[in-house]
């Protein structure tokens, strides 16, 4: 066991995973993000809380996931390169593995121009590549970047993003080989809408022989509205949304109940295909609607391990 | 080169207002490259500040001249004897000759008319996109000659992030994704397997994050 | 002693396209040609450049405008063209020194059209007089 964490455990007694993501509030009542842990709790086996998220400030990760952890829940802490250097990096990955936090996901971050404080300094100091490496030495050889000593335990379960939908295509595959060779455990991809797309990327992930390296989870986004499809569909750089999915949402007497229908479709066709070994959940502003997803999909109950 | 662009006409006018004998003094070198402020801009704004002050009803007494460069003390000898008859010195350099000029000449109000803007080159005419980030260790041999630091976005080492697609960066639909570019080069020369190693973190404290850079070339010093 | 306000304009000319008629200015005015307006005629209206457009109005004309070959026609290949960028180029500035960006203007025509020719100094110079003096005159 690298880190002793529920989501590494599920998956390394081959049980299909499901995780699902907390927003943060915008401000400082910790209530909010104890309201949603409460909601996902047990229709999930783990659960990300986002680090400021398209560069908007919010409350940190590191403290959502302190916040989730007093709930019994086994939190990831997301990581965006963007906001800290490697100073502030691997000081922060001290004090998660002191609060007890066992999953870290290593991510570039939306560019800052998207976020609400746009003229801010972009640090990318190290890139999310070499943050897997910095994570992994910390872990398994107890030192720092420069070769020190780290004095106590660094249990991290590590995982990265993966997106089978960006550009260029054929290099996405050889990118997440890189990232397997810097120490990742488990990924979890952008929301896929696209599931033939990204049935032909898993068929490459699985000629290099990548699903036996390393646990992959597909991203699942429940659609609220044709509003947020076509915005999805038109704005959001790496997601791909088929036309076919934007109009049934046009057509839709009840948009919502038409968004959970798709994503529950979209879930069942992704554990069909080999070399998927869980699904995770972004139900964006939405978290309510997960837990029956979850359910419909023929989840529940998650297993004990 | 350096390329820079003048600053928005108000900002200079604002800059300038106090002044009642100015010296706008032009540059031969890069930002004559990329027409920002060699003896025709200065020609140029000399005519804009006197139209904007004429349109005030206020004096203006405006004095134009372009040495060969202002990065080099010793064409900024050649204007010693005149300097104090001027309130201020409007300076069409880039930041490094308005810098070099305030070095040399401490009681003089030094003004840039440009905002300095990168190390790039003339894409097309009347194009200049941005190529160098300075960054004091150059990795050119490992990306095809493209470089990911000033050109990538977020800088990034090891490939492009998840918001490269179809070839444009997700900044900007303008900013071509230079890992894109990096790929596809690498690609054309066979060296793909060069994407596979991960390039270690950057060091740097030779670049301006490690403070102001000095090279002294002790072969060359007088 | 009229009050009106005579707005007074520079035309900066391709002596190509105004070739036959524009040496006689009594029989220019006779076809109407509005007074007030000099003509200058250069080689080619892509000869134009943003120091002179200033220049005229800085030395207080009302407004200044450049006439020139119609884009398929011009003998330099662009003339014309380069003209309409650097007349837009002096618009902007004018904006951003508060004065109106009507004042410049770039005009097309066929070779020889003196009728043409006089139709836009009328225009230009209509549009003068709306806009009145220009805010740099007499300072």
């Amino acid at each position: 066991m690298k880190s002793g964490s529920n989501l590494e455990r599920i998956l390394t007694s081959g049980h299909f995973a499901v995780t699902a993501e907390c927003g943060p509030p915008k401000g400082t009542l910790g209530e909010i993000v104890r309201r949603k842990g409460e909601l996902l709790k047990f229709c999930c086996d783990a659960l990300n809380v986002t680090d400021n998220q398209t560069a908007i400030v919010r409350m940190s990760s590191l403290s959502g996931c302190v916040l989730l952890k007093d709930l019994g829940i086994d939190p990831v802490m997301q990581m965006v390169v963007r906001d800290r250097n490697r100073i502030a990096i691997q000081s922060d990955i001290l004090g998660a593995a002191a609060l007890g936090i066992r999953n870290l996901l290593c991510l570039s971050g939306d560019h800052q121009k998207f976020g609400n404080h746009p003229s801010a300094k972009g640090v990318y100091d190290v890139d999310s590549i070499q943050l897997i490496q910095i994570v992994k030495r910390m872990r398994d050889e107890k030192k720092f970047l420069n070769g020190e000593d780290i004095s106590g335990d660094v249990p991290l379960f590590i995982g990265a993003a993966a997106n089978p939908f960006a550009d260029p295509f054929e290099f996405r595959v050889r990118r997440l080989a890189k990232k397997i060779k810097a120490g990742v455990d488990f990924i979890q991809t952008q929301g896929i809408f696209d599931v033939e797309r990204f049935s032909r990327w898993m068929a490459m992930v699985r000629d290099q022989g990548l699903d036996k390296k390393v646990y992959i989870l597909a991203g699942v986004i429940p659609i609220k509205s044709v509003g947020m499809a076509r915005y999805m569909a038109k704005n959001v750089a790496g997601i791909t949304v088929p036309k076919e999915i934007v109009t049934r949402m046009e057509q839709a007497k009840d948009a919502k109940e038409e968004g959970v229908k798709i994503a529950i479709e979209i879930i069942e066709q992704i554990k069909e295909i080999e070399g998927v070994h869980g699904v995770h959940v972004m139900a964006v502003a939405w978290e309510d609607i997960v837990p029956r997803v979850v359910k419909e999909a023929g989840l529940m109950p998650r297993p004990l391990v | 080169m350096i390329i820079a662009e003048r600053k928005p006409i108000k900002e200079i006018l604002s800059l300038t207002d106090s002044a009642r004998r100015i010296l706008i003094l032009g540059c031969k070198g890069c930002v004559t490259v990329c027409s920002a402020g060699g003896e025709r801009e200065v020609r140029i704004l000399g005519t804009i500040i006197r139209m904007g002050r004429k349109k005030k009803g206020e004096p203006v007494e405006i004095s134009e001249r372009t040495l060969v460069r202002q990065c080099d003390p010793e064409y900024l000898d050649q204007i010693s004897d005149s300097i104090d008859q001027f309130d201020a010195v409007l300076s069409m350099a880039c930041g490094v000759g308005v810098n070099f000029l305030a070095d040399k000449y401490p009681g003089t109000v030094f003004l840039p008319a440009l905002n300095t803007k990168f190390m790039g080159g003339a894409e097309a005419q009347g194009i200049w996109t941005e190529r160098c980030a300075g960054c004091g260790d150059c990795i050119l041999g490992l990306t095809g000659g493209l470089c990911p630091i000033a050109r990538c976005s977020k800088g990034l080492f090891n490939g492009p992030c998840g918001g490269s697609v179809n070839g444009k960066c997700e900044v900007s639909p303008d900013i071509p994704c230079v890992w894109q570019l990096i790929y596809d080069r690498l690609k054309l020369l066979n060296q793909l397997d060069k994407l596979d190693e991960i390039l270690p973190v950057k060091d740097w404290s030779v670049s301006s994050h490690g403070g102001p850079r000095k090279i002294v070339r002790e072969d060359l010093t007088i | 002693m009229s009050n009106v306000f005579k707005p007074e304009t520079i035309a900066f000319c391709c002596r190509y396209a105004v070739y036959n008629f524009a040496d006689d200015l009594d029989s220019l005015a006779k076809s109407g040609f509005p007074a007030g307006v000099k003509i200058e005629q250069i080689s080619c209206s892509g000869r134009v450049d943003v120091a002179s457009l200033l220049g005229a109005l800085e030395t207080g004309a009302d407004g200044v405008y450049v006439v020139g070959c119609r884009e398929e026609k011009c003998h330099n290949v662009a003339g014309s063209y380069r003209a309409k960028k650097r007349t837009d180029y002096v618009k902007k500035v004018l904006s951003q020194l508060g004065i109106e960006p009507e004042r410049v203007e770039t005009f097309v025509m066929s070779r020889g059209d003196e009728i043409k020719f006089v139709e836009m100094a009328k225009e230009m110079v209509e549009k003068l007089k709306a806009l009145g003096p220009s805010p740099l005159r007499g300072k």
